[in-house]
């Protein structure tokens, strides 16, 4: 479609270069509709700069460029695909884009599925109510540029509605196919009351990968989301999470990052019926130029509502880690319980983690608790290991395991945890030559 | 068993010698103990011999069975069948204890060239052997030395100690922060261990866990040199009449 030219804001020339170098979308009816609000809604932020508070510790520019940087694809051998042994719906993307040969048929008990273009022809769609709005919801009090850009530019996604349990996983398969593929893909999903849904994501997706879930979850509805971001080493990610829960309702989320030149994931998740309960977890082990950010914003906006953020990276050689994490509890919201940990275990000095735990309490009678640490490994605990004779490698991928326990107990499929469990000791293994003894 | 000729150890981080010329021979099946005021380097001497980091060996040698140990890795000490009781069990949040001791355990045969245990068997062997020392299932389960109190540290040190069935143990002050039933159970369960083909190194300050673990010799520590050995008796003139009388009668 023919753009406007964006208000020169400083951050103007930026943002018409990133939009050209996209194949923006011209569609008709609610989704051109949802489409030009949310350009609508990035032209007036732009797009996110260094000077930013937002983007204080993760350098937006890579993401701003209009040109995805050329990622290497790959190549994991035999080693077995993440889920593989989960019985699951699998739906693939191959650099962005569906591949209805890679992927199961688009059906299941309890719950319907379709592509973001063919929902793009109807007049009325449930996905209304969702694609864009959870997002632009999103966008106060801070704004989220590249979700913005998602909603507008994406041609490409899945929209799923839960009327029951889902029988099966529904899995997200993301190939990256090609050294210099930019992909977008944008989901909704929407789950009735009562409704019970676990989405898989795994794979690197493309060189570059902004990426928007939006989650409407109904009174009573239970959500799980498991995630392994892909072992692509040099490629770029920028993801959110939008969840709204209703009364009763509970999200589970947790992801799994062990390489990625650059990942911000974002997640904002809305506790707005009473007693919903919201657990969302992040375990990043980085070697290297390695850059990963989750950057969470919790909101309690009902009563008994309880939240978990559990977040540990471990990192080595000059890899960093970013936590910015807030618990929001609006004046209504009591007897809230809010909980969030960010934990980086530096296995040198030349890695580093920067913290920002936030706390908003407008209400009188919450619990509320945060906590943030950085440190080495316990030489102490590793002699001790040691001095029973297990090796000086093993001895720290068992502490290592340890520290991100608390993260992966937020998995509740056992052979899903144990399968991550195994991938991060083969990450370990892989790594440890470095920076061992 | 174990040979230490002529060792030297001053701290690696600053130019403080604490160990000054040690010799000791522990024969197969021998329990011998060292005693000494505090300073004398007799927990220097354990962590040395257990390979910690922090200190620098400047001459000497320690050999078990014939072999150096102070050229190996702690690991592979442990794997030629050195065990340390440590005097403060380290915690480890989030190890669960039988991880810890079937992980210790199989890599120890690992590195000897032989099978794992099965984790049937070795379930199995750790109850007997747990049960001996009062160790319940619970503090099986719980992460290493997390929330134990100091008896039950001392316990699960026997307990590791057991299952590793190591040739040439050495107890750092096992006898610290425990009361008088807990010196009994830990001293039982050191004493059925106790075999031909095993040496015991026993590190205390005071006599009375000797009346428990009866050494076969008893070695005087002082100033990073062992200045006098003897006979069970020796532990006894200390008992009666403190360092004071030998520390002077040395010079």
């Amino acid at each position: 479609m023919a753009l406007p030219a964006t208000k020169d804001t400083g951050k103007g020339a930026g943002l018409d270069a990133r939009l050209q170098a996209l194949d923006v979308p011209d569609a008709g009816g609610w989704l051109g509709q949802a489409r030009r609000e949310a350009l609508a809604r990035l032209q007036a932020t732009g797009l996110p700069m260094k000077r930013d508070e937002y983007w204080r510790y993760t350098d937006p520019a890579s993401l701003n460029a209009p040109v995805a940087a050329v990622a290497a694809v790959f190549n994991p051998g035999d080693e077995a695909p993440t889920f593989d042994a989960v019985d699951r719906l699998k739906i693939v993307f191959v650099d962005g884009v569906f591949d209805p040969a890679a992927s199961d048929d688009l059906a299941m008990a309890g719950i319907e599925i379709e592509r973001l273009a063919s929902a793009a022809g109807s007049d009325i769609h449930w996905a209304q109510g969702v694609f864009g709005v959870l997002e632009a919801r999103a966008q106060s009090p801070v704004p989220r540029p590249f979700a913005a850009l998602n909603t507008a530019c994406a041609t490409d996604g899945i929209l799923i509605r839960a009327t029951g349990r889902a029988a099966r996983p529904v899995a997200l398969v993301y190939v990256h196919a090609s050294e210099s593929s930019d992909a977008t893909l944008h989901h909704c999903i929407k789950l009735e009351a009562g409704a019970e849904l676990t989405i898989l994501e795994s794979g690197p997706a493309a060189a570059r990968f902004t990426k928007v879930m939006e989650v409407e979850v109904g009174d009573g509805a239970r959500f799980h989301h498991i995630r392994v971001q892909g072992r692509d080493h040099e490629r770029r990610a920028v993801t959110h999470l939008f969840a709204r829960l209703g009364a009763g309702s509970l999200v589970k989320s947790f992801t799994l990052t062990t390489n990625g030149r650059l990942t911000r994931n974002e997640a904002v998740l809305e506790l707005a019926g009473p007693d919903a309960r919201a657990h969302i977890a992040g375990a990043a082990v980085g070697d290297g130029d390695f850059h990963h950010d989750d950057t969470v914003f919790v909101t309690h906006a009902a009563e008994r509502c309880e939240s978990r953020q559990v977040f540990k990276k471990v990192l080595k050689n000059g890899a960093t880690g970013v936590f910015q994490g807030k618990i929001l509890v609006k004046s209504g919201a009591q007897k809230t319980d809010g909980y969030q940990i960010s934990q980086a275990l530096l296995l040198d000095d030349d890695s580093q983690f920067l913290a920002k735990p936030e706390l908003e309490i407008y209400a009188d009678d919450v619990k509320c608790s945060h906590g943030s640490t950085s440190g080495a490994i316990d030489e102490t605990a590793l002699f001790y290991l040691q001095s029973r004779g297990v090796p000086r490698a093993s001895a720290q991928a068992l502490m290592v395991l340890a520290f991100l326990a608390e993260a992966i107990d937020e998995v509740e499929d056992e052979a899903i945890a144990d399968d991550i469990r195994g991938r991060l000791e083969g990450w370990l293994a892989r790594h440890a030559a470095k920076g061992g003894k | 068993m174990l040979e230490i000729k002529n060792l030297h150890v001053k701290l690696e981080e600053e130019d403080k010698v604490i160990l000054r010329g040690v010799d000791l021979k522990i024969g197969p099946g021998e329990v011998h103990a060292i005693m000494g005021p505090n300073g004398s380097g007799k927990s220097t001497l354990s962590y040395v011999l257990a390979g910690r980091d922090g200190y620098e060996v400047t001459e000497g040698s320690a050999r078990l069975e014939g072999r150096e140990l102070l050229e190996m890795e702690p690991e592979a000490r442990a794997a030629a069948g050195l065990f340390l009781a440590f005097q403060y069990p380290v915690e480890i949040p989030g190890v669960g204890n039988m991880t810890f001791l079937r992980t210790a355990v199989n890599a120890q045969r690992k590195a000897r060239g032989e099978e794992e245990v099965s984790a049937a068997d070795f379930l199995k062997l750790v109850r007997e052997k747990a049960r001996t020392l009062k160790i319940d299932a619970e503090m099986l389960k719980r992460p290493v030395n997390v929330g134990f109190s100091g008896g039950e540290k001392k316990r699960n040190e026997i307990l590791q100690m057991a299952m590793l069935e190591p040739r040439m143990c050495i107890l750092d002050e096992t006898d610290s922060g425990l009361d008088v039933d807990a010196m009994k159970l830990v001293s039982d369960g050191v004493n059925a261990l106790r075999s031909a083909g095993r040496s015991f190194l026993v590190i205390t300050h005071y006599q009375r866990l000797l009346d428990h673990i009866r050494p076969d010799v008893v070695h005087i520590m002082a100033a990073g040199r062992i200045i006098r050995t003897g006979g069970p008796e020796l532990a006894l003139e200390v008992e009666n009449n403190g360092y004071a009388d030998i520390l002077n009668e040395v010079g």
